[in-house]
């Protein structure tokens, strides 16, 4: 992917994200909530916005406005609420 | 509800309480603010009682809705060991500025909730040149553009900084205690308390309101939690937002569990029962500490101001969620003024 800014879903899709966009440690995907390393990473999820880019790993540019945010990525573009 | 005669000896604070604080209008003292925080669980809800018609009576049914947004993120030189935006820990979270378009379209979109305040944050010691004057263009776009009362925290200020915020119209000025004095060197140590209390001073002798909050949680004891209740009083603050520690990633405090939800509320019951005439605002941590119940129990027991949606690096209830709840509850979102 270029290093144009794009829009993507807030909703990660798992299936393709290879890090956390929490804790920005690799995403296994686990193979349910018991084995699962980085369940309370999502749970965190629910709190913050992605502060790791999940394709490649950066720290993203966050900004959070009362109604909104965005998680930039210099590689992989924009992650919008 | 009202105390029964026959009361447990546990009890005999809030009947004290009731007439010294609802009757009179006197804040309890620091010591009768610890018996507050130890009360046991079985006298929670006569506190939370106590503490909403406390605030009902002495400020009103009025609820204050606030947007807050961060102008600079990150990269502070100070170490509240709190905090994920100091430059010293090692947080994910990154420096970066939010432009003023962006910044008047959250303004915009805060005073669309009912808002009447608007504060501007940075992370920062104190501003410098640059920040103060992207602060005046920013209050300038803002007032522009959309009718909201605009507060700014923006760390420690020189007097000829109060100046100029009170001249371009800042009517409010956040600058938070945190914890008590006696805790405090255990949370900051790159300033020192009384600095913070002289900035809170000084934007009190400028003529803005003080904003000047709390952050429990961190460890302190109930009776430091009741010396900083205490010393708050002792400010007289326009406001109080009161938070919860919601420990960050990278931070000393990273691994401080999350306070417990019953104390929490005996706090907010506590801190009403200091400060009977104050804004005490719900801030930052009340999703992980009370979640969805206790916010409703919180703002039936003290509480009469949030801040609507996100806060500065992390997200809070949506927006309608609040607002709802204030429908629900027959809480009026107080109304704006612009004058002092």
């Amino acid at each position: 992917m270029s290093a144009g800014v794009s829009a993507h879903s807030d909703r990660i899709d798992r299936a393709t994200s290879s890090f956390c966009g929490h804790c920005g440690e690799p995403d296994d995907g686990g193979a349910g909530p018991a084995s699962d390393p980085h369940l309370r990473c999502r749970e965190q999820l629910e709190f913050e916005p992605p502060r790791y880019c999940t394709h490649c790993r950066r720290r993203m540019k966050v900004q959070v406005t009362p109604l909104g945010w965005t998680s930039q990525c210099t590689r992989h573009g924009v992650f919008v609420q | 509800m009202t105390i029964q005669a026959n009361l447990p000896t546990s009890y005999e604070i809030l009947a004290t309480a009731r007439k010294q604080v609802l009757e009179e209008g006197r804040g309890l003292t620091q010591e009768q603010l610890v018996d507050v925080l130890s009360l046991p669980d079985d006298a929670l809800p006569a506190a939370l009682q106590l503490a909403h018609e406390v605030r009902l009576r002495h400020c009103g049914e009025d609820v204050e809705v606030e947007g807050i947004v961060s102008i600079k993120t990150g990269g502070c030189p100070e170490d509240c060991h709190f905090c994920s935006q100091s430059g010293l820990f090692d947080s994910p979270v990154r420096g970066v500025w939010l432009d003023i378009p962006e910044l008047v379209k959250a303004a915009k979109e805060t005073a669309a909730t009912g808002a009447t305040e608007f504060c501007i944050v940075a992370a920062v010691r104190g501003p410098d040149i640059k920040l103060m004057n992207q602060i005046k263009f920013a209050i300038d776009r803002i007032n522009e553009a959309v009718d909201i009362n605009i507060a700014c925290s923006l760390g420690m200020l020189t007097q000829r900084q109060v100046d100029q915020l009170k001249d371009w119209g800042v009517h409010r000025y956040n600058h938070n205690l945190e914890t008590a004095r006696s805790y405090f060197a255990e949370v900051v140590t790159t300033h020192s308390y009384e600095e913070r209390l002289e900035t809170c001073n000084m934007v009190k002798a400028a003529g803005m309101e003080l904003c000047c909050g709390a952050l429990i949680g961190m460890g302190e004891s109930l009776e430091q939690r009741a010396e900083l209740a205490a010393q708050l009083a002792a400010l007289e603050p326009h406001e109080v937002p009161l938070n919860f520690l919601n420990p960050r990633p990278g931070t000393p405090l990273e691994n401080q569990g999350i306070m417990d939800g019953k104390d929490a509320l005996r706090a907010i019951a506590a801190f009403r029962l200091a400060m009977p005439r104050t804004v005490l605002r719900y801030a930052g941590g009340r999703e992980l500490t009370l979640g969805d119940l206790g916010t409703r129990e919180g703002l039936l027991g003290g509480i009469n101001a949030v801040i609507v949606g996100n806060y500065l690096t992390t997200l809070g209830r949506p927006a309608t969620a609040d607002l709802s709840l204030l429908v629900e509850l027959n809480m009026p979102i107080k109304e704006l003024q612009k004058s002092l």
